[in-house]
C-alpha cells in the first residue's frame, strides 16, 4: 500500500460473547443445535431399536419414572406422541396443561417447574409460546428439559421426526448419520417461514447432514435475513423453482395466532404457494412430501395432495412416538450411555 | 459545615484544563480552593483525605437514570439509586419521569427532591413533557422548571405527533429547557423485544427495525431545523444506531442544537450477547448489530457523542426470571459505568482519560445547564469522586448498593476504582 491510502476503519477489540452454559442438564434437548451427529445417529438408532421392541420388555425401560407434559399451547400430535412415547417405556406422566392449572392464576414457569420437580418429575417435556421458554426452566430445575416447541424458535423432535421419515424415502436402512448422509437432496420449506419453530429445526438439523435447505414464501411470511441464518439456506420466492429443485418439499400452516395483526390475502397465498396436484406432478413427480401438521387441506395443499401416494404425513405422525421414546429414554439416562451430545 | 482536604492526588478536570498534581480544599459544600501540592493554607481542623496515587476527578454526573420512586420501591428508590450513584462514583444524576405517578407536575418533582428521600447525590428530576407522558397534552414547563425540573422528556413513551413533538421543543426553548428524545417510532416495534435481524430471526424473536430509531431522530431534527429558534434544543437519548448518530452528526454540521448520549451497554455489547434468552441483556433501545456498536465507539472517539449515560433501570429479580418476551427492557448501570469506561473506553481504545471524564461530567453538565457542576474550579460545587486509576477489579451485581442487581457486566473486570465519592463536601461514599 502506499502513503496515499485512505485510512482504514480503527480494528476494534471489543468484548467476547461468553460461552453459553446451556445445556445444564446433559438428558435436555432444547434445541437440535446441541445435538453431535453421534448423538442423532443415537437417537435415531434407538427409536428404530425401541419400536421394534416387545412391548411388554420395552414398559420396563423407564418403569414408574415420573416424566411431566407442560403445555402452555394446545397440541395433539406432539402432546400425544410423548406421552405415548413415555408411557410405553413405562414412565408415569403427568400432563399440566396451562388451562385448568395454577398458571391460571399466574403462577410463573419458574414457580411451576420447582412445583414439578419437588412433585417428583424427574424430566419436564414443554411447549410454550414464548421463543427460549425451555432456557428459563432448564435454568431454573436443573432437570432434563425436552423442547416441545418453543414460540417460533425450535421445536427439535420434529426436525428428529422429519429426518427419519427423509431417510426412511430416500436413505432406507440408513441410522448412522455423517456430514454427507443427505448430499445431493434438497429440501424446500413452504409458506410462513418467519412464525415456524419447525422451519428453525430444521435449517439447523439438515444442513449439517449435507442437504441444502430452500425457504420458499412471501416475504411478509419469509424475510431475506432467513437466508444468513446459517450455511447452505437459501430463499427463493419462486414456488415452482423451487420444487424443480426438490427432492423433499415440506408445507408449512400459516400461524393465524402469531401473524400480530398481519394481513395475508389468502387468495394471493395459494396462487402463489399451494401445492396442488397439478404443481406436484409438474414440478417435483417424485418429491416427498412432509407437513407437520395441523394441515388446513385448501389452504397450504390439497386434499388430493395431502391424501396423495407423495405424502408422509401420517408417516411423520408414526416417526413422532418413536422419535420421542428415544429422547424420552436419553433424557432419563436409561438407554445406552453412548452418543450423548 | 465541615471542611475536607483532599492532598496527594492527581486532579484531572477537563472543564478547567487541568490535568496535573493538585491538593483540593472543601468548605461549606463549595470547592474553597485549588493548590500546588503542599500549598494548600488555612486549612486547620480539616478532615484530610490522602489520595496520593489515585485520580481526582469532578463527581460524575449520568443524566439518564430511572430512580423508580415514587411508587415502584420494590425496585429501587431515591436513597438505594443514590446509593448507587455514589458507589459508582457519581455525583449527581437526573431522574427520568416514568415513574407512578408520572413526575408531570410540580408536586411530584418537589416530592422527588425533599429531603426524606434520603437521596446520597444530588438528584435532578426530569419532567414529563406531556400530561401523564400519553403525547397529547404539554405540561407546563415553567412551573415545572420552578418546582427544578432540568429537562422535559416522556421517556419510554415517545413524542410521535409531529404537531405535539413542536409544540414542545418551541415551549420548552421559552423557558430555557432541554427536550429529551427516546427516539423509537412505537408504531414500527409493537411486540419486539430485541434487534431486527438474523439473530432475533435465529432466536425465533420479533425484532425491532433500526430505522424505528433513526426515523424518528431525523423526525426530530426536521422540527427542529424547521423552528428556527437557536435556543431550541434537542437531546437523542441512549442513541444505538449508527443511521441515528449519522443524524445527530448532520444536524450538528448544520449548526443545529442536537445533542446525543450512548450507554455503555451500547457501546459494548451486540444482539449476540443475548445469548439463550438472557433478560440482562433486554434493554430499549436494543442492543444492536456490531456495525452499530462500533459506530458508537466511533462517535464517542470522534466526539459527536456528548455523554456516557447509564439508562440505569433496576427491576426486581422476579420480573426478570420470566420468558424473554415477558422481561422489562432495562438494566442497571451506575456502579458499572466508570469501570466499563476506563477499561474499554481509554485503556482498549485509547481516548484520553481527560476526555472520557469529560463525557462523564464535564458535557452532560454542560447539556443540561447544571450550574457549578462538572468541574472543580475553586466556587463550583464540592462533587469529587477519587478513585485508583490502575485497580482492576471484578464487578460482582450481589454485591451491589442498588435494590437491583439486573446487568449483563456481573463477573466482568473494571479498571478503575472509586475508593471516594464526595457530593457537596459530604462523603457519600467511602471504599473499605
Amino acid at each position: 500500500m502506499t502513503a496515499t491510502a485512505t485510512p482504514v476503519r480503527r480494528q476494534l477489540i471489543s468484548p467476547p460473547v461468553p460461552p453459553s452454559p446451556f445445556p445444564y442438564n446433559k438428558g435436555s434437548l432444547l434445541s437440535v443445535q446441541d445435538l453431535s451427529l453421534d448423538a442423532i445417529s443415537h437417537i435415531l438408532g434407538r427409536a428404530t431399536a425401541l419400536e421394534s421392541m416387545n412391548p411388554l420388555e420395552r414398559d420396563r425401560i423407564l418403569q414408574k419414572r415420573r416424566v411431566a407434559l407442560l403445555f402452555y399451547e394446545s397440541s395433539t400430535r406432539t402432546r400425544t406422541s410423548f406421552e405415548l412415547a413415555a408411557k410405553s417405556l413405562g414412565a408415569d406422566t403427568a400432563l399440566i396443561s396451562s388451562l385448568s392449572s395454577s398458571i391460571e392464576k399466574g403462577e410463573s414457569l419458574k414457580d411451576t417447574g420447582l412445583t414439578l420437580r419437588a412433585l417428583g418429575a424427574e424430566a419436564i417435556i414443554l411447549r410454550h409460546n414464548s421463543s427460549g421458554a425451555p432456557w428459563l426452566l432448564e435454568e431454573a430445575t436443573r432437570l432434563p428439559i425436552l423442547n416441545a416447541g418453543d414460540g417460533m424458535h425450535e421445536h427439535p423432535t420434529q426436525a428428529l421426526l422429519d429426518l427419519r421419515t427423509i431417510l426412511q424415502d430416500l436413505r432406507p436402512g440408513v441410522d448412522t448419520v455423517t456430514p454427507e448422509t443427505l448430499k445431493g437432496v434438497t429440501v424446500t420449506i413452504v409458506g410462513d417461514i418467519f412464525h415456524s419453530r419447525v422451519a428453525r429445526s430444521n435449517m439447523w438439523l439438515l444442513p449439517r447432514l449435507g442437504a441444502k435447505v430452500i425457504f420458499c414464501g412471501p416475504s411478509q411470511l419469509l424475510p431475506d435475513t432467513a437466508a444468513n441464518a446459517g450455511p447452505a439456506i437459501s430463499v427463493e420466492r419462486d414456488f415452482e423453482a423451487a420444487l424443480k429443485a426438490s427432492q423433499v418439499v415440506m408445507m408449512l400452516r400459516i400461524q393465524a395466532e402469531r401473524l400480530a395483526g398481519q394481513q395475508i390475502d389468502l387468495d394471493q397465498y395459494k396462487a402463489g404457494y399451494q401445492l396442488t396436484g397439478q404443481r406436484l406432478a409438474e414440478f417435483a413427480p417424485e418429491a416427498t412430501v412432509l407437513h407437520p401438521g395441523p394441515i388446513i387441506r385448501g389452504l397450504e395443499l390439497t386434499a388430493g395432495v395431502a391424501d396423495g401416494p407423495q405424502s408422509r404425513v401420517l408417516a411423520q405422525v408414526r416417526n413422532g412416538v418413536a422419535i420421542r421414546m428415544a429422547v424420552v429414554e436419553r433424557a432419563l439416562g436409561a438407554g445406552n450411555e453412548g452418543g450423548r451430545a | 459545615m465541615s471542611a475536607l482536604v483532599i492532598k496527594g492526588g492527581h486532579l484531572v478536570d477537563p472543564g478547567a484544563g487541568v490535568d496535573a498534581p493538585k491538593d483540593l480544599f472543601l468548605k461549606d459544600g463549595r470547592v474553597a480552593e485549588v493548590a500546588a501540592p503542599g500549598k494548600l493554607k488555612g486549612t486547620n481542623g480539616a478532615e484530610v483525605i490522602d489520595a496520593s496515587g489515585l485520580t481526582i476527578a469532578p463527581g460524575l454526573i449520568d443524566i439518564h437514570v430511572h430512580l423508580r420512586e415514587p411508587g415502584q420501591g420494590y425496585k429501587e428508590t431515591i436513597a438505594t439509586g443514590t446509593a448507587a450513584a455514589a458507589a459508582g462514583g457519581f455525583t449527581a444524576v437526573a431522574a427520568m419521569p416514568n415513574t407512578i405517578p408520572v413526575n408531570d407536575s410540580p408536586e411530584v418533582t418537589r416530592w422527588m427532591l425533599a429531603p426524606e428521600r434520603g437521596a446520597k447525590v444530588r438528584v435532578y428530576p426530569i419532567a414529563a413533557a406531556t400530561r401523564g407522558s400519553k403525547g397529547d397534552a404539554i405540561n407546563d414547563f415553567a412551573a415545572l422548571k420552578a418546582a427544578g425540573a432540568v429537562a422535559v422528556t416522556d421517556d419510554g413513551h415517545p413524542i410521535l405527533k409531529d404537531g405535539v413533538m413542536r409544540e414542545t421543543l418551541a415551549a420548552a426553548a421559552r423557558v430555557g429547557l432541554s427536550v429529551i428524545q427516546h427516539a423509537e417510532d412505537t408504531r414500527l416495534t409493537a411486540g419486539c423485544s430485541m434487534n431486527a435481524g438474523p439473530t432475533a430471526f435465529k432466536l425465533g424473536l420479533r425484532g425491532m427495525p433500526p430505522e424505528a430509531e433513526s426515523a424518528l431522530v431525523e423526525r426530530d431534527i426536521r422540527l427542529v431545523t424547521e423552528l428556527r429558534d437557536p435556543r431550541v434544543h434537542l437531546h437523542v437519548a441512549h442513541t444505538s444506531t449508527a443511521a441515528a448518530v449519522a443524524a445527530v452528526r448532520q444536524a450538528r454540521r448544520n449548526g443545529l442544537r442536537v445533542t446525543c448520549e450512548v450507554a455503555p451497554h451500547h457501546f459494548l455489547l451486540t444482539e449476540e450477547h443475548v445469548g439463550h434468552y438472557n433478560t440482562n441483556a433486554k434493554m430499549n433501545p436494543p442492543l444492536r448489530s456490531a456495525a452499530d456498536r462500533d459506530a458508537m465507539i466511533e462517535a464517542i472517539l470522534d466526539g459527536v457523542v456528548d455523554a456516557i449515560a447509564t439508562d440505569h433501570a433496576p427491576h426486581a429479580v422476579h420480573e426478570k426470571e420470566v420468558e424473554f418476551e415477558n422481561a422489562p427492557n432495562g438494566i442497571t448501570g451506575l456502579e458499572t459505568a466508570l469501570g466499563l469506561c476506563l477499561r474499554w473506553l481509554h485503556r482498549e481504545w485509547k481516548l484520553p482519560l481527560g476526555r472520557v471524564l469529560s463525557l462523564l461530567s464535564a458535557q452532560p453538565a454542560a447539556l443540561l445547564g447544571l450550574k457549578g457542576r462538572g468541574s472543580l474550579a475553586a466556587g463550583c460545587f464540592a462533587d469529587v469522586v477519587i478513585f485508583d486509576p490502575k485497580a482492576e477489579w471484578v464487578y460482582n451485581a450481589h454485591q451491589t448498593h442498588s435494590k437491583a442487581h439486573n446487568t449483563p457486566f456481573d463477573g466482568w473486570t473494571m479498571q478503575g476504582k472509586v475508593r471516594w465519592t464526595i457530593s457537596e463536601g459530604r462523603i457519600a461514599y467511602a471504599d473499605k
